[in-house]
């Protein structure tokens, strides 16, 4: 099992409950979908994954380790474990698109030759390879998106989680990143992905959960997904 | 566990060790620090400017006092004795005596205060002149007031107190340090002045450069926010911060030598006039090596405390949204 919740609920100060004894199992080497609408809880289930934030109550398992379990020192390096691709990408526009997508191997130490390397690598899986000395404001929506997604999977995490990655992309767009995650899919990788964009998720065949009020509506052709 | 397997494959590989790696991640991130300051040159250099005059006003001032203390420590082979004599030793003995002390080489001249003299003076100095009338008897000593050569050193002056010491005329052999000692107690408090002042001025340099990493930082948060969301830990997204007070603290403390240094050189030609006047030969005292070095050492400290807290008090509360 890649992810795994068991009974969790997220309360924000106020009394607004994101997620309600939400449990729900992602295995390793999935590839799945969260639909639903805005305020449904998505984003809080990814961000508890990515421990931006903390259940209220329940646990979350990623690959074994409970994040309850997990020191607030030790955040840094339990990140480093996943790939995060945002709607806004969050990139950096001080520095070219090649340091963009070598910040993670900065961070986690590689050496300058190995993570060139491996840069290249990313960003020619991504299709951006001649790129790579651009400032990443030069590049258009769907193009800085790709540069995300280099970004998350240069350091070959097992997990990938996307929040509305095609969220400000055209159709067109869209498809062709959703295409680079199957990729990633079809070499091992899980991916968790909350998207609204549900004729999208369809037409590529993948696997849906729905969440509304912070609990899975339940649907007959996803009930392996939780069970 | 799976995940520490994989995190194996995102660590440092081949012939580069951890050492190795953690040493060029410090010289890529000071590069890219003091690349961020060339950048703002015109921030930069004011900030520079701030810290190198606050340092280099104390380091002046410390300077003009060792000058002072190297000048007065010329004087200590300069004081006068007094000889104060036996009160059975005549007026004309006492004369004699002088000029047989005066003709010692170590010895520039030799004036006498006769016993009456003195009394003269003591009645007009201290107020008692009537209760003085009513003395039969002088009590007082003729005195030899003796000045030494200029060419003694400290050595040479012990001999010769030993000596004036040891003459059968004489009772009591006094050196008149007084003064030199007043000069000296003052130079020790001006001293210890600056050391207040030079304090103060350094928890003024911390604020300053503490406050421009604080921007630095409001000015880079979603970059933070960003870089700790992708993994960074505190520590590698405080480094960057931190080379950029050492810059700061490393440029104002070579500036302020720079400054120090510029005004020993207008000094030197009034100096040497002086030196002239005085027929002495005073130069002036610069920076030795050790306190160059101290001055760019105390910069480059006050430079990482100052963003060492900014980092460690901003850093901490900028983390993902």
């Amino acid at each position: 099992m890649m992810i795994q919740l068991d009974d969790v609920t997220k309360r924000y100060p106020g009394g607004q409950e994101a997620l309600s004894g939400l449990t729900l199992s992602v295995d390793k080497g999935e590839m799945l979908f969260i639909t639903g609408h805005s305020g449904a809880g998505k984003s809080t289930l990814l961000r508890l994954i990515a421990l931006i934030e903390r259940p209220t109550s329940g646990q979350v398992i990623v690959d074994g380790q409970n994040t309850r379990r997990v020191k607030r020192r030790k955040i840094p390096a339990y990140r480093r474990q996943i790939g995060m691709v945002f709607q806004d990408h969050k990139l950096l526009y001080d520095r070219p698109v090649s340091d963009n997508v070598a910040l993670p191997l900065v961070i986690a130490g590689v050496g300058h030759r190995d993570a060139s390397r491996r840069v290249r690598a990313a960003l020619d899986q991504v299709g951006l390879l001649h790129k790579e000395k651009q400032n990443p404001e030069t590049l258009s929506a769907g193009e800085q998106q790709r540069v995300g997604i280099a970004r998350a999977i240069v350091t070959r995490p097992k997990l990938l989680i996307a929040d509305e990655p095609t969220g400000n992309l055209d159709p067109d767009l869209s498809l062709e990143v959703m295409r680079i995650f199957r990729r990633f899919n079809e070499v091992g990788v899980t991916l968790l992905i909350a998207s609204h964009d549900i004729s999208l998720i369809d037409r590529m065949g993948c696997l849906r959960i729905e969440l509304d009020a912070g609990k899975l509506v339940e649907h007959e052709e996803e009930d392996h997904a939780w069970q | 566990m799976a995940m520490t397997r994989h995190s194996d494959a995102v660590a440092p590989v081949h012939s580069s060790g951890p050492i190795s790696i953690w040493f060029l991640r410090h010289i890529s991130t000071s590069i890219g620090s003091l690349g961020r300051l060339i950048r703002q040159p015109f921030a930069s250099l004011m900030i520079v400017l701030v810290i190198a005059v606050t340092l280099a006003i104390p380091a002046a001032l410390n300077l003009v006092v060792k000058n002072a203390r190297a000048v007065s420590e010329g004087w200590d082979n300069a004081l006068d004795f007094s000889i104060y004599l036996k009160r059975s030793v005549t007026e004309s003995e006492s004369e004699g005596l002088a000029r047989l002390i005066e003709q010692r080489a170590d010895v520039e001249t030799v004036h006498l205060i006769t016993a009456s003299d003195a009394l003269e003076d003591f009645k007009e100095q201290s107020g008692f002149g009537a209760a003085l009338d009513q003395l039969s008897d002088n009590p007082l000593p003729h005195t030899l007031v003796v000045r030494p050569s200029p060419a003694n050193t400290s050595q040479s002056m012990i001999v010769l107190q030993e000596e004036l010491a040891n003459l059968p005329e004489s009772d009591l052999v006094q050196v008149d340090t007084e003064w030199v000692q007043r000069f000296h107690a003052i130079l020790d408090m001006v001293r210890q002045a600056i050391v207040i002042g030079a304090s103060l001025l350094g928890v003024a340099i911390v604020v300053i450069i503490g406050n421009t990493i604080r921007l630095d930082i409001q000015n880079r948060r979603e970059e933070i926010e960003v870089t700790k969301l992708i993994g960074a830990s505190n520590a590698f997204v405080r480094r960057p911060f931190l080379w950029s007070g050492f810059w700061y603290g490393l440029f104002g403390g070579g500036l302020a030598l720079g400054l120090v240094q510029y005004g020993l050189f207008l000094l030197e030609q009034p100096a040497a006039r002086l030196a002239g006047l005085y027929k002495s030969g005073v130069t002036v005292v610069a920076l030795s090596l050790d306190e160059s070095l101290a001055i760019l050492g105390i910069g480059v400290l006050l430079g990482l405390v100052g963003s060492w807290f900014a980092a460690a008090r901003h850093m901490r509360r900028i983390e993902p949204r």
